[in-house]
């Protein structure tokens, strides 16, 4: 037992080093990416940065937006952005997506529509988990039928009231895929087990079983010295093995461990708006006016 | 934990020797793990999984193609040289396969980029051959296939970038600490893994105009 532990000591700057690697990592990595523009922060189901939707349209957009979320767990965002700093808005929406993080971790159901008035390009960027409802096809046609033509009168409120609108009607009505939805993600959440918490509770067993072995010897057995060595010797083998089940079956580890279990899952975030950890890996359809 | 040590400590009794044991090995475990042992298997596996999404999109468009060509041959049936080009580009592209264990030579990512690239330009010269031809280019069947042809375009140019940041992630725990210590011992057989570099022909998807 103490080889391990004066093992993890060294082990402790190590870690620390790895950390620093790590944040070094992650400091590199945003450089890279930092190639990839600078996003407006998710403030809300409508994000108007370019400033194209005036407050009226917003205000009725909103409720929609939002009802979805509460009926079908699926996070779709509306975003105006000022400049795509000279990228194609492909990369832009598929980073700016991830970046956000739209839709259930589980589902990958988020949606984004994104509108760059000053390119003039726009696009309908969809979460893996969507990709089947809402195909390249479908989005192709909402943003050539319902906005292309009313963006191309200067129309922003009604083409993004009216895209909005009939993506979440695509997005809805597949009833069956509708109705099996909230099912998948309760099985989903119920199946969940994090790792760490497993780990920590095998860790309270082996406790928890330590523990009463003592215990149990305790009640049913005593310690003899003999000679150099302290040895155990239980009253019968069927009375120390009763008291072991007994002391199992009253600890409290059995129960602190499924009190532990209540938080597992979750993910779906409260207070505030922010993603829910979904991904896109570039679904959806883009165009112009 | 040191409680647990405490109670094991005075006692012999063999099973709790054993359970001495597992945590010991337990302990070894977090040990390592915490020292960036996984690291290199684990980042070896994401940039294996991010290849396999990048040779699914290129298997969907490759899927695309018969369709495409159909629905092209029904309106332009003259333009026998371009369409046979991009069947003769799908079949090469397709019958290149790369093993995740294959990864780590050059030679073999390189072809299979050349056959893809070969079929992308077959699909844009397909493409703007059809412009020619507006009753094809109203056709129903045929927007919604331009549709899907530049989704997957673009999906494939998505997971190429998230392969790239793979390898470039796993790539640089094998040169730097600690990563380098445990590739230098315990994973002697992990090579880096071959660059995907971008070119011309496959990170731009073919112009579609509607």
């Amino acid at each position: 037992m103490a080889a391990p532990v004066q093992d993890m000591r060294p082990c402790l700057h190590r870690r620390l080093a790895v950390i620093g690697c790590a944040v070094l990592l992650c400091v590199m990595g945003i450089a890279a990416s930092l190639a990839a523009p600078t996003f407006p922060a998710l403030t809300g189901r409508i994000v108007d940065q370019a400033g194209i939707m005036d407050e009226q349209t917003k205000a009725a957009i909103e409720p929609k937006l939002q009802t979805l979320e509460v009926k079908s767990g699926i996070q779709f965002v509306v975003a105006t952005i000022k400049s795509l700093e000279g990228g194609d808005i492909e990369t832009y929406a598929n980073q700016l997506f991830r970046a956000w993080k739209l839709g259930e971790a589980k589902n990958n159901n988020g949606v984004l529509l994104i509108v760059a008035p000053n390119e003039r390009k726009l696009r309908i960027e969809v979460g893996y988990g969507l990709e089947g409802t809402l195909t390249d096809a479908l989005s192709k046609i909402v943003i050539a039928n319902a906005i292309a033509p009313r963006f191309k009168a200067g129309d922003f409120g009604g083409g993004v009231a009216r895209g909005v609108d009939d993506v979440i009607t695509i997005l809805t009505t597949d009833a069956s895929e509708w109705a099996k939805r909230p099912q998948i993600r309760a099985e989903d959440n119920s199946s969940q087990l994090d790792p760490a918490v497993i780990f920590i509770a095998i860790f309270l067993l082996i406790f928890v079983i330590s523990m009463m072995n003592r215990n149990g010897g305790a009640q049913s057995g005593r310690w003899v010295q003999r000679g150099k060595k302290r040895v155990f010797i239980p009253n019968s083998t069927v009375s120390a093995s009763k008291g072991y089940w007994t002391g199992g079956s009253s600890s409290s580890g059995w129960s602190s461990g499924s009190s532990s279990g209540g938080s597992w899952g979750g993910g779906s975030s409260s207070g505030g708006f922010s993603g829910g950890g979904g991904s896109s890996g570039g679904g959806g359809a883009s165009g112009d006016w | 934990m040191s409680m647990t040590m405490n109670s094991t400590a005075a006692t012999s009794v063999p099973m709790l020797k054993r359970l001495r044991n597992l945590a010991a090995v337990a302990c070894v475990a977090l040990g390592l793990s915490g020292c960036g042992y996984n690291n290199i298997p684990t980042l070896e596996e994401t940039a294996k999984a991010k290849w396999g999404e990048v040779q699914n999109q290129y298997q969907r468009r490759a899927d695309l193609i018969p369709n495409l060509v159909a629905t092209v041959q029904g309106y332009a049936k003259q333009e026998k040289e371009v369409l046979i080009a991009v069947i003769e580009a799908r079949a090469k592209a397709t019958s290149m396969r790369i093993d995740a264990s294959q990864l780590t030579d050059p030679d073999k990512l390189k072809q299979f980029q050349d056959a893809q690239n070969q079929l992308s330009g077959a699909l844009g010269r397909l493409l703007v051959v059809s412009e020619n031809y507006p009753d094809l280019k109203s056709n129903q069947n045929f927007l919604a296939l331009q549709s899907q042809l530049e989704g997957t375009e673009n999906r494939i140019s998505v997971s190429r970038r998230d392969y790239i940041e793979a390898v470039r992630v796993y790539n640089t725990e094998l040169k730097t600490f600690p990563g380098l210590l445990w590739a230098a011992t315990f994973f002697r057989g992990n090579k880096p893994m071959a660059e995907f570099t971008a070119t011309e022909g496959a990170s731009t998807p073919p112009a579609v105009k509607f």
